[in-house]
């Protein structure tokens, strides 16, 4: 098998079980896979396309909630309809693009800023789009346009730093 | 020693494979397996779910070796820096660089195996460690 590259219509599937209390592992672990851009598919279990950076990261979340006291297992997984898999993608794809959207409005509110504001919002949304894009297994539209957006914001700044 | 790990290395197994090799075991042998089942009994596994040598507690398996084997060399500590963000990319540390070394890993284990991505890197790893010790020592980016 080669490494690290998507295999179509293959997942890798967290399912995990938590202890309620203490309630910090439980949330670190939420955070990270919310960081990842998981799908979640039901309580206690979530998905990726599987490619091995993706399986990688899960594992090692699997491990996580072991070591908090839980259980957790890692499965590689294939939908059995295509209708259901489009499904999974394309909530992902809104998720993200739900994200992109609020970017989109940073930077609109940023255009009329004095230069300095505008070019550190244009860095803070840069990062962030770099966060986002990440997590981005099935690209929607608004990721373009998230994208031009924050380098028209950066081009502006370029342009007034060279005249003034 | 022998010592195994996950087949198929990214930037943690590469850069351990380097620190093992430079400062817990100059002999080291690597074995590179598909299934945890399959590490030799003799052999000590590192970056594989479930063994000492991982992740813990927010640490990469460089670091956890850093810690376990006691080695306080600040320079290898300002590569684990590096090799936490390009593996974990949690931000724990600010590492511009990470993002491109991980992409230059990924990149090379597209086109050879593990054994050719062992010693590819390991330059890149001496070369890194040659330039954190003149960052370190000039308290800027060297030349």
């Amino acid at each position: 098998m080669s490494v690290g590259e998507s295999s179509s219509g293959e997942w890798v599937l967290l399912s995990y079980r938590m202890p309620r209390e203490p309630s910090s592992p439980r949330i670190a672990l939420w955070r990270k896979l919310k960081r990842l851009g998981v799908a979640q598919i039901s309580d206690g279990l979530v998905a990726l396309p599987a490619d091995a950076r993706t399986r990688e990261h899960l594992e090692w979340i699997a491990d996580e909630a072991v070591q908090g006291g839980g259980s957790a297992a890692i499965w590689i997984a294939r939908p059995a309809a295509a209708a259901q898999e489009r499904e999974l993608a394309s909530g992902m794809a809104e998720a993200r693009a739900a994200e992109y959207r609020a970017v989109l409005g940073a930077a609109a509110a940023a255009v009329e800023l004095p230069e300095a504001e505008r070019a550190a919002v244009a860095r803070r949304l840069r990062s962030e789009l770099r966060r986002i894009n990440r997590r981005d297994y099935f690209p929607p539209s608004e990721r373009e346009q998230a994208r031009l957006a924050v380098a028209g914001l950066q081009d502006t700044s370029a342009a007034e730093a060279v005249e003034s | 020693m022998k010592w195994a790990t996950r087949a198929g290395i990214h930037i943690d197994r590469a850069a351990c494979i380097w620190l093992i090799r430079r400062a817990v075991d100059p002999d080291a042998e690597f074995v590179f397996v598909a299934d945890p089942a399959d590490v030799p009994e003799e052999a000590t596994p590192f970056d594989m779910r479930g063994v000492d040598l991982g992740h813990q507690g927010g640490d990469c398996t460089f670091e956890t070796i850093l810690r376990r084997y006691e080695l306080t060399d600040p320079v290898l500590w300002r590569l684990a820096q590096t090799v936490h963000e390009a593996d974990l990319d949690d931000e724990r540390f600010d590492v511009p660089e990470a993002h491109g070394i991980d992409i230059a890993l990924r990149a090379l284990s597209m086109v050879g195996d593990d054994e050719q991505t062992v010693a590819l890197t390991a330059p890149l790893f001496d070369g890194l460690y040659e330039y954190y010790r003149r960052a370190t020592l000039l308290g800027r980016e060297p030349a």
